[in-house]
């Protein structure tokens, strides 16, 4: 294990793991608290044919996907604040959409079914150094801003109306709530993979929800928990190929990871839940 | 001077059914005005027409005598908007949801400065949920959170309130503790339009009431106390065919009294 450590390619793997855990539950929580939980999974959807664009012309596909994903975040907000859709239907739209289009195009491209399967479930471990450079980056613009613009967004996410009665440039804050979550979608598309990314961004958020009563509590505990479920996880994989020689990706377990925290403390929560109803 | 709050003729449409057919609405600094009437009336829209969330089909609004478009002191405006809670999709505490009202007097990427907590503190007095601060606003009753959406507008230190009818589904107690939070707020000199379609325990703070009837203002004047006093004394009132018709929520005050 402490081999394992000092390879090179793991410790890219870790840096990536642990910056993606970090910002993926910041966004996360302003998903959650609009219920637009499934927003980052449309993404991650739409995000497949910006990979496979990026195969197919030869450019870095996760720059292809940022710009397609975040494309596809205007074009949900665009569709929702318009109302002529139902926002779950034009989000279903998207899903299909960009799977679809992102296979067929992987196809043309002349491209295996495997290289789009790095992209769909994460392969952390075959990080480049520049992949890991870039992963750094856009996670800090994401938690940057998710943390620096807190009381606007905290402020838009629980009452439109009063954001804008109270002068919040409510569309911009909309949309960039809908471009950072673009941007993480991909960040976390080497770690845990575009099909998995939601979970990432949710989870972490949900299990924090079960034991706090303010959203500050709930914010950073979301971003705990997606650290340690994002390393927890890697580290699982890894001991267990190794050890057992089983073949574990570190996207699943990552997300497995975050899963069980969940369960473990959902009874707590239920418990604390019911205690302050009693109190009133 | 200046009224704060200035709507001519105004006309909006939902959905291509018209809604309010030409509504005229001075409100002075200082009043407190009921906007009363049947649901479907138009007395929420008028609300929402005069603060800018929905956009009128003809006619002028002007707050503090500058026309919508070109208001920009958002911060001299609070709203309590019509909702079920002030609960969302992740736990947030009253002194949260309370702190988010000074949004309109924060710039960006600021911490909340002395004058913000002294504002968010007072807020929180006002309505009588200092003790709850902490507290998820989710474990809140109906009552509480209405008290809660109060204090967040009561936070930005507004000039104007609007109320969408912050008591509906509200039960007494916390009725008296609603009606207690803005009497404090009258006291204060602010001006404030409550939508309600019944007033209860906030009728003795009522200046004018203004009852909404199909889209257009059927009465405007005195609390309707006043009438029933006077009908007292000059019962021939009562069949008189000329005055202003008054919707069904004016009738259930009068039973009350």
């Amino acid at each position: 294990m402490i081999d394992l450590l000092s390879n090179p390619f793991m410790v890219r793997a870790l840096i990536a793991a642990a910056v993606t855990g970090l910002a993926a539950p910041t966004i996360g929580t302003y998903l959650v608290q609009r219920r637009l939980a499934l927003l980052g999974d449309g993404l991650g959807h739409v995000a497949v044919t910006g990979v496979a664009v990026g195969l197919l012309t030869g450019t870095s596909p996760t720059w292809v996907a940022v710009a397609v994903a975040v494309l596809g975040a205007v074009a949900i907000e665009v569709i929702r604040e318009r109302g002529h859709t139902n926002g779950d239907v034009a989000l279903a739209l998207l899903f299909y959409g960009g799977l679809a289009g992102g296979v067929l195009i992987t196809g043309l491209a002349g491209q295996s079914a495997s290289t789009l399967q790095t992209y769909l479930f994460g392969s952390v471990t075959t990080v480049s150094a520049a992949d890991v450079v870039t992963t750094i980056v856009l996670a800090a613009v994401v938690i940057t801003l998710c943390v620096g613009l807190s009381p606007q967004l905290f402020a838009v996410a629980q009452d439109p109306e009063f954001a804008r009665v109270a002068g919040v440039p409510i569309r911009f804050y909309n949309l960039l709530v809908a471009v950072l979550a673009a941007v993480t979608v991909t960040v976390a598309m080497r770690t845990v993979g575009l099909l998995l990314v939601s979970a990432l961004m949710v989870v972490p958020v949900a299990t924090s929800q079960q034991l706090t009563r303010s959203f500050r509590t709930t914010f950073g505990l979301a971003m705990g928990l997606g650290l340690v479920a994002s390393l927890g996880g890697l580290l699982l994989a890894a001991y267990l190929s190794l050890d057992f020689d089983a073949n574990v990706a570190p996207g699943p377990s990552i997300v497995l990871l975050a899963l069980a925290g969940f369960a473990l403390t959902w009874p707590v929560g239920a418990w604390l839940r019911s205690r302050e109803v009693a109190h009133g | 001077m200046t009224p704060v709050i200035e709507l001519r003729d105004v006309r909006l449409s939902l959905a291509g059914r018209p809604v309010l057919h030409g509504v005229d609405l001075v409100v002075d600094p200082g009043e407190f005005v009921a906007l009363l009437g049947a649901n479907g009336s138009g007395k929420s829209t008028l609300v929402r027409a005069a603060t800018g969330l929905r956009p009128i089909s003809s006619g002028s609004v002007a707050l503090f005598g500058t026309p919508l478009a070109q208001f920009k002191e958002w911060r001299r405006i609070g709203f309590v908007p019509q909702r079920a809670g002030a609960a969302s999709g992740v736990p947030a505490s009253v002194r949260e949801v309370v702190t988010s009202g000074r949004l309109g007097r924060r710039r960006l990427l600021t911490p909340l400065n002395k004058a913000d907590r002294r504002a968010v503190d007072d807020a929180l007095e006002v309505v009588g949920l200092a003790d709850r601060a902490g507290d998820s606003v989710a474990t809140l009753s109906g009552g509480q959170q209405q008290r809660v959406l109060i204090a967040r507008a009561l936070a930005g230190e507004p000039d104007v309130f609007f109320l969408d009818e912050p008591t509906a589904g509200v039960d007494l107690t916390n009725q008296h503790a609603l009606a207690d939070s803005l009497a404090t707020l009258k006291e204060r000199g602010a001006t404030i339009v409550l939508v309600a379609h019944e007033l209860g325990p906030m009728a003795p703070l009522v200046d004018r009431a203004v009852v909404m009837a199909h889209g257009t203002v059927s009465y405007d004047g005195e609390p309707l106390d006043e009438t029933t006093l006077h009908a007292h004394h000059h019962p021939q009132l009562h069949r008189h065919d000329h005055t202003p018709h008054v919707g069904s929520p004016i009738d259930s005050l009068q039973e009350r009294r």
